[in-house]
């Protein structure tokens, strides 16, 4: 184990990896991120180490567990080097194959490849749509080293940028190259960095800390989890960076702890980088001091909030404090203490690297560079997506989502996590950054973003973000604790058609007293999402209270299924599927929904073949009395039209 | 220390530098309504109810009156429109809960909220002829002001009294382990609750205590 001691010792050792490495050498790398993992990636890399093993082909060829790659819908993900032939979808079965074919004849196994629209075969990673659009500029080495490797990470000039800040740099000059890449926090305030870190290190005091917040907890977003535990190395090269600018000497890593793998590959990082002396007493030899300590986090919500997290790392409940003092002034026991998100951090070493110039190129007059979202809901290509700032929602729906799955329409996207809003289809076009998206009534939070397609029901979605907030509100504050949780009563009662005049206006109403009067972010932007669903969707909400009717046909006690006689060919399929027994009918008798008995779990409109299709859903008008009760039409299968 | 002037309700006020608004109105007399306040405790600011308006130059904010430190020539409005129909909502929403605790029936009659009669509301909790009030009412025993929970671990330094749950969930229960070697000869806390709920959590850790 190298204990490297100057800027000089990094880049020898950096030298020597290379060396080691034959960059023609076949490499197979297998996704490990979550999302692959989930679909087990695990078996997929046994299998082939066993089959790569038994081809006698271990000499020849390496095998590397990496990060997520962000196409998260095609996992588990494979991608061969030096070509970067990319299969998808792999499974252990497929594992025989591509060694066979593959790495031993030299072919494609066309099966596994991404095929787009026109049957046509795409080969390399980088080629397929919802790559070619993208700028990986902070997420694309994932894909390239094992988050568990240290010299996988120097090899590719990991800690250049701290060797470079140290060396070359004062703090000050740190300070002021991010200040000038305009920098801002990618966990969803958008605060600019710069100044954050400048307040800290301009505070009263000699302990000071810098905190990384990989509390991330919305609900559909894992991009600060895929960097954590794909590229845990960069987001601690960034941290080094900032408390070296800061003058700070001690670190927290606070995170969840529902995330075992990112608290595994961040803790054995840590570990690496102290041994090769790039964390701990006299960082590089360069006399800086700097050390790391993880907190995990109890599984609260609100505990993401700054001056919550910082209460928690102190070892109380996470509860917001009621302060006016920013925590960059007085935050962890007092102190000053800077606190910015995974992505933030992440970002550092690409700016002390390449310089605020280069960063200032991407993005927009208000926000520069990249930012990474987590695409998902109902869009083709789910997955984590980075794009330069300014690109449109139509380009990241639909060059990279691939667009709304099985021809359904688009309706909106729910953007910023569930104190975020929803933005409909005539904002397809703004080009996403943090202003834009306040300006259209949403923000860009964290960087989720929930596709909703013409079967989303505005005022249930509403209902959902508001039922998370209640759950995850911790209560201290009267407007969030008890306004949140009379919003959530309106909001079920509309859905279960119960709603009533003046509803809408109580809900502002009440929206506008927990904006105006919570104490943390939680609460002042949980109103977010009914405010934009009564903007934009306003209709919606009048329909579920004026007439009954869920025009999405998504709230189920606004809802019933009906068997249309003229359509129904009596097959038994629905009668036989139907898990409470509510469907009436025999061989060639046509079929006829109970109501009274029906659950509504939408079973028999799924199992109605197509060609027949003759289970509707009817919502705010009465269900038509079967016809001939008593006398049922007798029809038998395969006559009438 | 440096004293400030600053102008509240158009009245010019003065100041110890350091105190809060809060401090500064009321030593002036000027009250401001709270629930979560007391004097010897750090300030809390869960009520929100002491909430009020500050002009500096052009803009205007609302600030939480028991956390906010007084500015030379800052203006303060404790009772302006905004203020007073966030208070409303905030009294209307806990008088769902607690419709029968001193504190919000005051408070809750001064901001004039919606069917705020006394018989009519007995009548609710006794559960006669439930009136329309703008929430339903959902009664609690305790208003989650934690004046309670903060004198037992700032005060008597003993934490034998704190909060469990998140949301509504959240209630204020007493540790059966320390409160039964603690409260027995302390007590303290009983005369700072304003719903006289604290009696009956302690019999209940007690009773815990003895299984």
């Amino acid at each position: 184990m190298p204990r490297l001691s100057s800027a000089t010792d990094l880049e020898r050792f950096r030298q020597e990896i290379l060396a080691r490495r034959d960059p023609n050498k076949p490499c197979v790398t297998i996704c490990s991120g979550t999302g692959c993992h989930a679909y087990g990636s695990e078996k997929v890399s046994q299998a082939f180490t066993k089959e790569i093993q038994r081809n006698g082909l271990q000499e020849k060829v390496d095998i590397r567990r990496t990060g997520c790659h962000g196409f998260c819908e095609r996992g588990t993900i494979v991608v061969i080097f030096p070509e970067e032939i990319c299969y998808l979808r792999v499974k252990p079965d497929d594992v025989s194959a591509i060694v066979s074919t593959t790495l031993v004849e030299n072919k494609m196994v066309d099966r596994l490849l991404y095929e787009d629209g026109n049957g046509q075969k795409i080969v390399h990673e980088g080629e397929i749509p919802f790559y070619k659009h993208q700028s990986r500029v902070v997420f694309g080495e994932n894909r390239l080293i094992d988050p568990k490797s240290i010299d996988d990470y120097i090899a590719l000039g990991g800690y250049n940028a701290l060797a470079k800040a140290l060396f070359e740099m004062t703090p000050e000059q740190v300070l002021e190259e991010v200040k000038k890449a305009n920098l801002r926090g990618r966990g969803g305030g958008g605060f600019p960095t710069g100044r954050k870190w400048e307040t800290t290190r301009n505070a009263p005091g000699e302990i000071k800390y810098v905190i990384v917040n990989a509390d991330e907890g919305d609900p559909g977003a894992y991009m600060d989890r895929s960097l954590l535990e794909g590229n845990p190395l960069s987001v601690l090269e960034g941290l080094i960076i900032g408390a070296y600018a800061i003058g700070s000497h001690q670190g927290f890593v606070y995170v969840r702890q529902e995330y075992p793998l990112a608290v595994e590959n961040l803790n054995v990082a840590l570990k690496q980088a102290r041994d090769y002396g790039l964390l701990g007493q006299n960082i590089l030899g360069s006399g800086f001091d700097f050390d790391v300590e993880v907190h995990r986090g109890a599984g609260a919500f609100v505990s993401g909030e700054s001056s919550a997290l910082m209460t928690a790392i102190e070892g109380r409940v996470g509860e917001p404090r009621p302060k006016y003092i920013r925590t960059a002034v007085s935050g962890i026991w007092e102190r000053p203490s800077n606190l910015n998100n995974v992505e933030t951090w992440a970002t550092v070493p690409l700016i002390i690297n390449k310089g605020a110039e280069w960063f200032t190129s991407i993005g927009t007059e208000g926000s520069k560079g990249t930012k990474i979202f987590s695409l998902v809901g109902k869009v083709n290509n789910t997955g984590l997506v980075e794009v330069p700032m300014g690109m449109t929602l139509r380009e990241i729906i639909f060059d990279i989502g691939g667009g709304i799955p099985q021809g359904k329409k688009f309706k909106a996207v729910q953007t910023g996590g569930p104190s975020g809003g929803v933005i409909p289809e005539k904002f397809l076009d703004l080009p996403i950054d943090f202003d834009e998206l306040t300006k259209a009534g949403s923000m860009m939070g964290s960087g989720g973003m929930i596709v909703m397609d013409e079967d989303t029901c505005m005022v249930d979605i509403a209902r959902y973000f508001l039922n998370f907030l209640a759950e995850e509100s911790c209560g201290k504050c009267i407007p969030c604790r008890e306004g949140i949780y009379q919003m959530l009563k309106i909001l079920n009662r509309i859905c279960e058609g119960k709603g009533e005049e003046g509803d809408i206006e109580l809900l502002k109403e009440i929206s506008e007293v927990v904006r105006d009067a919570s104490l943390c972010a939680l609460g002042q932007t949980a109103p977010n999402p009914v405010l934009s669903t009564i903007k934009y969707f306003r209709d919606e909400y009048e329909s579920h209270i004026e007439e009954k009717r869920c025009p999405a046909l998504a709230c189920k006690a606004l809802i019933s299924y009906y068997i249309e006689p003229e359509k129904c060919q009596a097959c038994l399929i629905c009668l036989r599927n139907c898990p409470v027994e509510a469907i009436t009918g025999g061989k060639n008798i046509i079929h006829v929904i109970n109501q009274d008995k029906c659950t509504k779990c939408g079973t028999c409109l799924e199992v109605c073949p197509p060609r027949f299709g003759a289970v509707t859903t009817l919502s705010g008008v009465k269900v038509p009395e079967p016809v001939l009760v008593g006398t049922e039409v007798i029809r038998k299968r395969g006559e009438g039209k | 220390m440096n004293e400030v002037t600053l102008i509240i309700n158009d009245e010019e006020v003065k100041a110890r530098e350091g105190m809060t608004i809060l401090e500064a109105a009321r030593s002036a007399g000027i009250d401001i309504p709270t629930l979560c306040h007391h004097e010897k405790l750090a300030p809390y600011g869960a009520c929100r109810l002491c909430i009020v308006e500050i002009v500096k130059g052009q803009r205007t904010r609302l600030v939480t009156s028991c956390v906010y430190t007084v500015e030379d020539e800052l203006i303060v409005k404790t009772e302006s429109e905004p203020v007073i129909k966030l208070r409303r909502m905030l009294l209307e929403l806990m008088w769902a809960r607690a419709p029968g605790v001193q504190p919000i029936r005051n408070y809750g009659m001064r901001y004039g909220i919606t069917g705020v009669q006394a018989a009519r509301d007995y009548g609710v909790m006794l559960g006669i002829s439930p009136i329309k009030t703008k929430f339903e009412i959902e009664p609690t025993f305790c208003i989650l002001c934690g004046l309670c929970v903060r004198y037992c671990a700032e005060v008597t330094k003993k934490n034998a009294i704190g909060f469990v749950g998140r949301g509504t969930e959240r209630e204020v229960v007493f540790f059966p382990e320390i409160a039964h070697e603690e409260c027995p000869n302390c007590k303290e806390c009983y005369s700072l609750c304003p719903t006289g709920a604290l009696p009956s959590h302690y019999a209940l850790a007690e009773a815990y205590h003895s299984t």
